[in-house]
């Protein structure tokens, strides 16, 4: 799947969004519940705002330096007998991907969770020459089933759907005969993917962690499919966005139980494997062979530019858990595999403002993101900072809005002339008027008027009343 | 084994070198002192039976049943969870810290098989047949209720993820407070030039999802069941 889902049109996106109510019931209560579990995670540490304040100088340091910690890292995974391919696009990274399938004539290809592997589109690559790819994180494996329906979330990709939805899904393709309830399903899911782990070709991971000073990398797991993947298969190739990465043990501590915390509220998660090159002597399970396989794919772009701290990401979700906007609109309305508040920072920089000039304007600019981020990203600071972009330096705005904007900016610039609209005001908008609400605004307004009522400009102007008090009299009371 | 390849690293790296700015990448960064700690305030003070009722605590929310034991009663605790379990077939790790525990003896009258580290077809297709994976644990981590499993050699990855059901044997000495003393053990490895284990699992509990609906599922891919066995005298 590429990064960009579902209809070309945001608007559509957003109303498609806003009218399913089984999916905004949905959010809604996992939004609740991820957010209390967060907030209990984090007032148990007590002292929350150091663990942020290391968890963002820890990644600052590590991008600033990421040449050299991306050296090391291979230099590391080369020593152990690990193959490390650095692809600067999402085509080279399959090409790589799909050589490797071929060369070990992998058939059935067993994966874990990822997204930088649904951002280059990596399963249809491998689709592509023949090859069978099974999501095997039960949320995936839900979503790949339903037709590839497109992950709502970082964290739990089929967060739309109900259990219900879910139960038809494996009633339809896998003539699935028990109940809705999670146990059921979950177990079904466990005895049909066990098969496909113990006969998988070519295990694929993604990494949430590598750490440069040894050559390994942490894969944050609670349903175990990810050691599985690590386990069984005879090659495994990770492939990891460039900035995941951390200098040392020391600094791997800090982010993941910043992750645990911060996505599910758990101190740890089940699972914390750290992978260290391929099998060695004298070890039975494990792959004989390892392929690392670091992406750009468009993350150098950021680096150096007032965008650079979105690269600090550790891909928690918790601004997504706490976002009034997705909230409402639900993951899809966003068009791209990362929702959210962070989706909105990060997707026009991995594409571009073309496809995604909409998505900074999906906030409310609370704030409420950056409060939570646990490394302290200034995200609404960076949605605006693309919002001047998109319209000072990248003119995207439509002709109509910025001729409009350029009158206004006249009107206000002179004195005479704002006088003489602001007490026009009334009179212009009495025809729109009804009870001193304007219900269907015209030009600008239809787009406020559409989802609620505009009150008219009152007939007398502030100005006017303030003087006029004077004139009366009145003191201060 | 052979060093292996790496493909395209001077094109990228001198790139993204050009964009932050960087330093040439072979000479070694200085890593800043960080300025706060907080992960080292962590159960500050507290002692060995401190850590082990933070530990049993922590047992709770994740899903795991505590025991705690001696050496002398230790099969008969196994014996215990084994028929909690209603298992009989086992697979347990190639360690000699079974043989310290006096222990080999009691299991090879049991229907259990000891993971063959040179036999991978057959370890595995063993291991995933069994009911029960029985291992030590090499550090535990008593905040997030966590045992680490250095798996190398005879201690195969398998053993504690196939099985529907995982016992933890956990010596009380290595009980320590929480992550960053594992990750400082694992750090001193690598200060002394030592080889790490090429998989360390740090493990809280069975498996679990909330895929569905954000409803925890307790036992999806790996362990369904789990239990701790903390051995006072080991």
């Amino acid at each position: 799947m590429p990064m960009h889902i579902g209809e070309k049109d945001f608007k559509k996106r957003v109303t498609k969004g806003l009218e399913d109510d089984f999916m905004r019931g949905a959010v809604r209560s996992a939004q609740g519940r991820l957010q209390d579990k967060r907030a209990t995670a984090a007032d148990e540490l007590g002292d929350w705002e150091e663990w942020r304040t290391l968890g963002s100088e820890i990644r600052s340091h590590t991008i600033e330096h990421l040449d050299y910690y991306l050296h090391q890292l291979s230099e590391k995974v080369a020593e152990l007998g690990g193959h490390v391919f650095f692809a600067e696009t999402g085509a080279e990274a399959n090409e790589y991907i799909q050589k490797v399938a071929t060369e070990k004539k992998a058939k059935k290809i067993a994966k874990s969770k990822s997204m930088v592997t649904e951002e280059i589109s990596m399963n249809e690559a491998l689709e592509d020459i023949g090859c069978e790819v099974i999501e095997t994180d039960l949320g995936e494996y839900i979503l790949q089933l339903d037709d590839h329906d497109p992950p709502s979330h970082i964290v739990a990709p089929a967060l739309h759907k109900n259990k219900e939805q879910i139960r038809d899904v494996f009633q339809e393709k896998l003539a699935y005969l028990k109940s809705e309830k999670p146990e059921e399903l979950a177990l079904f899911a466990r005895e049909k993917l066990r098969e496909e782990f113990l006969s998988a070709d070519l295990g694929i991971t993604g990494c949430n962690f590598a750490v440069a000073e040894s050559g390994s990398f942490a894969l944050v797991t609670n349903e175990g499919n990810a050691r599985m993947v690590s386990a069984l298969p005879k090659t495994q190739i990770t492939v990891m966005g460039m900035e995941r990465i951390v200098p040392g043990w020391e600094e791997l501590d800090i982010v993941v139980s910043l992750l645990t915390r911060a996505a599910v509220g758990q101190k740890l998660t089940s699972y914390i494997t750290a992978l260290t090159g391929p099998k060695q002597l004298e070890e039975a399970d494990g792959p004989e062979e390892f392929h690392l396989v670091i992406v750009d794919n468009g993350r150098s772009k950021i680096l150096g530019t007032e965008f650079q701290e979105a690269l600090h990401c550790i891909r928690c979700a918790a601004c997504i858990n706490v976002c009034p906007v997705y909230r409402h609109v639900g993951g899809h309305a966003y068009g791209s595999i990362y929702p959210g508040p962070i989706g909105a920072v990060l997707s026009p920089l991995l594409s571009d403002y073309d496809e995604y000039k909409e998505l900074p304007y999906a906030s409310s600019l609370c704030g409420a993101c950056t409060e939570v981020c646990p490394v302290k990203i200034p995200l609404h600071e960076q949605l605006i900072m693309h919002r001047r972009k998109i319209v000072e330096d990248e003119k995207k705005t439509t002709l109509s809005e910025r001729v409009v904007m350029r009158g206004f900016e006249q009107l206000v610039n002179s004195a005479n002339l704002y006088r003489t609209a602001t007490k026009m005001a009334p009179f212009l908008t009495t025809p729109f008027a009804k009870n001193q609400l304007i219900t269907k605004g015209p030009g600008p307004l239809k787009h406020w008027t559409h989802a609620r009522d505009f009150p008219q400009p009152a007939n007398e102007r502030f100005r006017d009343w303030f003087e006029d008090r004077q004139k009366r009299g009145e003191k201060n009371a | 084994m052979p060093k292996g390849n790496i493909i395209n690293r001077d094109s990228f790296l001198t790139n993204v070198r050009d964009k932050i700015g960087g330093i040439a990448a072979d000479k070694p960064v200085k890593k800043p002192s960080w300025s706060v700690s907080p992960q080292k305030k962590v159960l500050e003070g507290y002692d060995q039976d401190q850590l082990i009722s933070v530990l049993r605590e922590q047992c709770k929310e994740i899903h795991t049943d505590f025991y705690q034991t001696t050496v002398a009663e230790l099969t008969g605790t196994i014996t215990e969870v084994m028929e909690e379990y209603e298992s009989e077939s086992i697979v347990y790790s190639d360690d000699p810290r079974f043989d310290n525990a006096n222990m080999e003896e009691y299991l090879q009258g049991l229907n259990a098989f000891k993971w063959d580290r040179n036999d991978r077809e057959n370890s595995i297709k063993i291991a995933e047949r069994a009911e029960v994976g029985i291992t030590f644990s090499d550090i535990t981590l008593a905040e997030s209720g966590t045992v680490v499993l250095l798996n190398d050699k005879g201690q195969g990855r398998s053993v504690s993820l196939l099985p529907a059901n995982y016992i933890a044997i956990i010596p009380k000495t290595s009980i320590v407070k929480r992550m960053t003393q594992a990750t400082d053990y694992i750090h001193a490895q690598l200060e002394k030039g030592e080889d790490i284990a090429s998989c360390i699992n740090f493990i809280t509990g069975p498996s679990n999802s909330a895929d569905i609906e954000m409803n925890l599922v307790v036992g999806v891919h790996g362990p369904i069941r789990a239990a701790y066995i903390v051995v006072d005298d080991l």
